[in-house]
């Protein structure tokens, strides 16, 4: 009833957004968001601003909804996760910075953390932690039923392997690694990175060695291991996934949100290997038929990736950190490091100079 | 007031709760010392411990999210056969069949809520830095049960036997067969061979170990039921236990040293 009083979203606002939005401005803009929220946080964590942004979020959220082609794909039963990972994740992050910056102050003023002041006084677990844990679970099974009771869950079709959907998408929380094949082969984006994914996050106490901020929130003292992860975190799996759902339409076209999914648009596709960059443009020559020569340049490249940036990073830029971690875990934190920085990188290259693959042996399943 | 200290002084009561009503230190902490459920928790804790803006509970939920799959899960056993005959019509049932029927409803949303809070309660984790010494351990065991998470998910999407559950699985799957070495198109295979036979192939690789077949087919519906309803379940009940455990032996809910 209350949706046809509402007017529509203007045009204007759907075009703006739809125009600005592709996958490059999308990245960018996640990233330049991201930067922000690390940079002004003294800023956009004060009561007024939070309050405004969801205000204006929320609203601005429901008043899309009256956009056909916004409802189709964030209303869909099995997205609606996502809508609520995005907003208990902004709150959340609210309720983290806030009291990281909380705690900064009082740490330049020489003073005990909001957790320092409390770290002696002991509660009794009856009832002061029973009775939270109870409240937070009559919640939480209040916003399972009233859920459950309003959204049906999907059936569709019986499964049918000879019609296949365009496009076919792997539950939402895959969405970033299937969003990653566009940049990276099944190999790299659907095994070894997922592995070197969890590997990672295995090893990061044990090569995390700054003995401050254990058990209180900081920023200042963790400086690098908070921005890294929350790149990681925000930008690498939430931002991708929210691409990756929302914004990918047939043949993993990209579609602003309120962009109406033609399964006919036609995306065209220039991407060039290195090898034909190095060997066909700046040496001017054919393709050398023996692959291990026709890839040199690729492997050279991935090799100085791995092995000549760690060396010349602790030179430059990590020195101290160098010297606290000791080589094993230095080079076990800067190959990880390589590893989550590979994926922006090779967007960036993808959408400056058409780099398809570093290295490409197709023949054996191998391109980079 | 008489009816009630009739109740709690008989006999029936007092064989069930050793302790009076707690609201002296006493008592609070024979409440928690004397009931297994809550005897998961210390006696005591950190104040800031309990403070929801410090913990979000979001470890707390999860758990209590596996419980509530749990419990509808077994319901929904009880009306569903993993057969490609028969699992599309079985589900089709639950949602025509039953008025007002939300059991379905309540294991979905509540699987996709779970894979929610196990991340949410991995950053509060990470941002307090709860992962450092002497809780190292205790993060592997965390970031498993992350991943056992996501397979628990993964794995009951494929049981709808419906079009959304068997390209999902489809997609997800595919990317099996590109595993270095042991899948069919991955780099490496082509050179695992016995004399001319490539022992690597769409019939022998690690996808077909994982789907029963050469596509999601019965075999694979088979396999993902056992999968979601005992095996992951049972592993992912076995690492919170030990999760919890450490969580006490490591000297509870981090707060400063």
């Amino acid at each position: 009833m209350l949706a046809l009083l509402v007017p529509h979203l203007p045009e204007f606002i759907k075009n703006f957004i739809d125009g600005l939005l592709e996958p490059t401005m999308y990245f960018v803009l996640s990233v330049v968001g991201f930067w922000a929220m690390i940079q002004f946080r003294s800023f956009w964590t004060r009561g007024w601003f939070i309050g405004g942004f969801f205000a204006f979020t929320i609203v601005f959220y429901f008043w899309s909804l009256t956009d056909e082609n916004f409802k189709l794909i964030v209303g869909k039963p099995d997205n609606v996760p996502i809508t609520i990972l995005f907003f208990s994740l902004a709150f959340l992050l609210w309720v983290a910075f806030r009291k990281m910056v909380i705690n900064d102050r009082l740490i330049d003023k020489g003073l005990p953390t909001f957790e320092h002041r409390e770290a002696s006084r002991r509660v009794y677990c009856w009832p002061d932690l029973v009775y939270t844990e109870f409240l937070a679970l009559i919640l939480c099974t209040v916003l399972l039923l009233v859920w459950a009771y309003y959204l049906k869950a999907p059936l569709e079709e019986p499964a049918s392997l000879v019609k296949t959907p365009n496009p076919s998408k792997a539950p939402w929380y895959f969405l970033g690694l299937q969003e990653m094949l566009v940049y990276y082969d099944p190999w790299l984006a659907g095994v070894v990175f997922p592995t070197f994914i969890i590997n990672g996050l295995m090893a990061i106490p044990y090569i995390d060695m700054n003995p401050k901020g254990n058990g209180y929130y900081t920023f200042k003292q963790r400086r690098f291991a908070i921005s890294t992860f929350l790149f990681g975190f925000i930008v690498l799996w939430v931002t991708l996934i929210i691409l990756g759902t929302f914004l990918r339409g047939p043949n993993w076209n990209f579609f602003g949100p309120y962009a109406y999914w033609d399964p006919h648009m036609v995306e065209s596709l220039n991407n060039v290997n290195l090898a034909e960059y190095v060997y066909l443009e700046w040496l001017g020559r054919a393709l050398p038929s023996n692959i291990l020569l026709r890839e040199l340049p690729g492997f050279l490249t991935v090799i100085a990736y791995f092995a000549v940036l760690p060396p010349l990073l602790a030179n430059l830029v990590f020195r101290k950190m160098y010297k606290d971690l000791g080589f094993i875990r230095y080079q076990t934190m800067v190959f990880f490091l390589l590893c989550m920085a590979a994926l922006p990188l090779k967007m960036v290259l993808r959408w400056t100079v058409n780099l398809k693959y570093i290295v490409a042996i197709p023949e054996y399943f191998f391109n980079i | 007031m008489s009816l009630m200290k009739f109740i709690t002084d008989s006999q029936i009561w007092k064989s069930i709760f050793r302790h009076k009503y707690p609201d002296n230190p006493r008592d609070q902490a024979l409440a928690v010392l004397s009931n297994v459920f809550l005897h998961l928790h210390p006696i005591k804790v950190r104040k800031s411990g309990v403070r929801m803006s410090f913990t979000w509970c979001m470890g707390g939920l999860t758990f209590f999210l596996f419980l509530v799959e749990t419990i509808t899960g077994v319901l929904l056993m009880f009306y569903y056969r993993p057969v490609v005959e028969y699992a599309y019509n079985d589900i089709k049932a639950l949602r025509d069949h039953v008025p007002i029927g939300i059991m379905r409803e309540l294991h979905r949303w509540g699987a996709h809520l779970m894979v929610i809070t196990v991340w949410l309660h991995m950053l509060r984790v990470f941002l307090t830095g709860s992962y450092k010494p002497p809780r190292e351990f205790n993060w592997n065991v965390g970031v498993i049960l992350l991943v056992l998470t996501l397979l628990l998910s993964f794995t009951g999407y494929l049981l709808p036997w419906d079009q959304l559950a068997i390209w999902a699985i489809t997609v997800g799957t595919n990317m099996a067969r590109a595993t270095p070495l042991m899948g069919h198109e991955g780099p490496g295979a082509a050179f695992i061979q016995l004399g001319d036979v490539s022992l690597v192939t769409a019939g022998s690789d690690v996808r077909f170990g994982l789907l029963g077949s050469k596509t999601v087919g019965a075999a694979t519906l088979l396999r993902f039921y056992v999968l979601h309803c005992i095996a992951v379940p049972l592993g992912a009940g076995l690492l919170i236990a030990v999760h919890f455990w450490r969580v006490r032996k490591d000297g509870g809910i981090s707060g400063p040293m």
